[in-house]
């Protein structure tokens, strides 16, 4: 999995491309959303376009994100979820957990109301 | 086929088992779901099973009919209790970082067993009808 973190009106964007498996993306990610709530950033949207796999531990990585960044009194918010990973988060009810953008312009803004 | 518990064996079982798909009646919808399914049996037996110990292998069998698939997995771990698994669904459980797979593979196939071997370790069946399944557009 490749990570790219952007900043866009005071919100950290981190575009995701590949894989997000046990074993290849998952800690990854930890360590990645890690690094920016250790750097301070609050404010946190994963850009979830070009994840391509997801598996049952790459959703627990990031639910322990979204539990991680919420605890420390900031925000985690998804952006272009894939229809795949719309359902896996579906089924076991984690959607109605995460607010969920299709307009990064949308995402953005949000984060300030 | 006989695994060693690593991650990356994965996807080379995946890919075996997408080719034993190649030509069935099979939407890709319901392709990739299997798949999924597929990983995360894998995935616990490598991880839960025989705790990533390389030296310990996951056995997988899979057999495809005129309308049925059924994947068997067995590793060497020591076994667990499938009634002991706890409900992702339940609210108290909902925000843990663990404990969806088996709830992943019991929602994509359509029947999912477990046994536990001779040998103590225990062995997952997944068997998915694939009988009609492009024709009525199945989702999963």
């Amino acid at each position: 999995m490749k990570t790219n973190v952007r900043e866009v009106q005071g919100v950290a964007v981190m575009d995701l491309k590949g894989k997000i498996t046990i074993g290849a993306g998952d800690v990854q990610l930890r360590e990645s959303i890690n690094k920016l709530v250790e750097g301070g950033k609050k404010n946190i949207l994963i850009n979830m376009q070009d994840v391509t796999t997801i598996d049952s531990s790459g959703i627990g990585e990031l639910v322990g994100c979204y539990t991680s960044v919420t605890n420390k009194g900031g925000k985690l918010k998804l952006l272009h979820l894939p229809p795949k990973i719309n359902d896996v988060l579906t089924v076991t009810q984690l959607i109605t957990v995460f607010d969920v953008y299709e307009s990064e312009g949308e995402a953005v803004s949000s984060f300030g109301a | 086929m006989t695994l060693s518990s690593r991650f990356e064996n994965i996807e080379m079982a995946q890919h075996l088992c997408g080719k034993l798909l190649e030509g069935r009646e099979v939407d890709d919808e319901t392709r990739h779901w299997i798949l999924m399914a597929l990983r995360e049996g894998l995935a616990n037996a490598i991880k839960h099973g025989n705790l990533q110990n390389a030296g310990k292998r996951v056995e997988v069998e899979m057999e495809v009919t005129a309308d049925t698939l059924r994947i068997q997995i067995r590793d060497e771990g020591t076994g667990f209790e499938p009634g002991d698994v706890a409900d992702p669904l339940a609210p108290e459980n909902r925000l843990k970082t663990s404990g969806r797979g088996i709830f992943y593979m019991k929602t994509f196939m359509d029947d999912v067993r477990f046994r536990r071997t001779e040998s103590g370790g225990m062995e997952i069946t997944l068997t998915k009808n694939l009988g009609g399944l492009k024709k009525e557009g199945s989702k999963r």
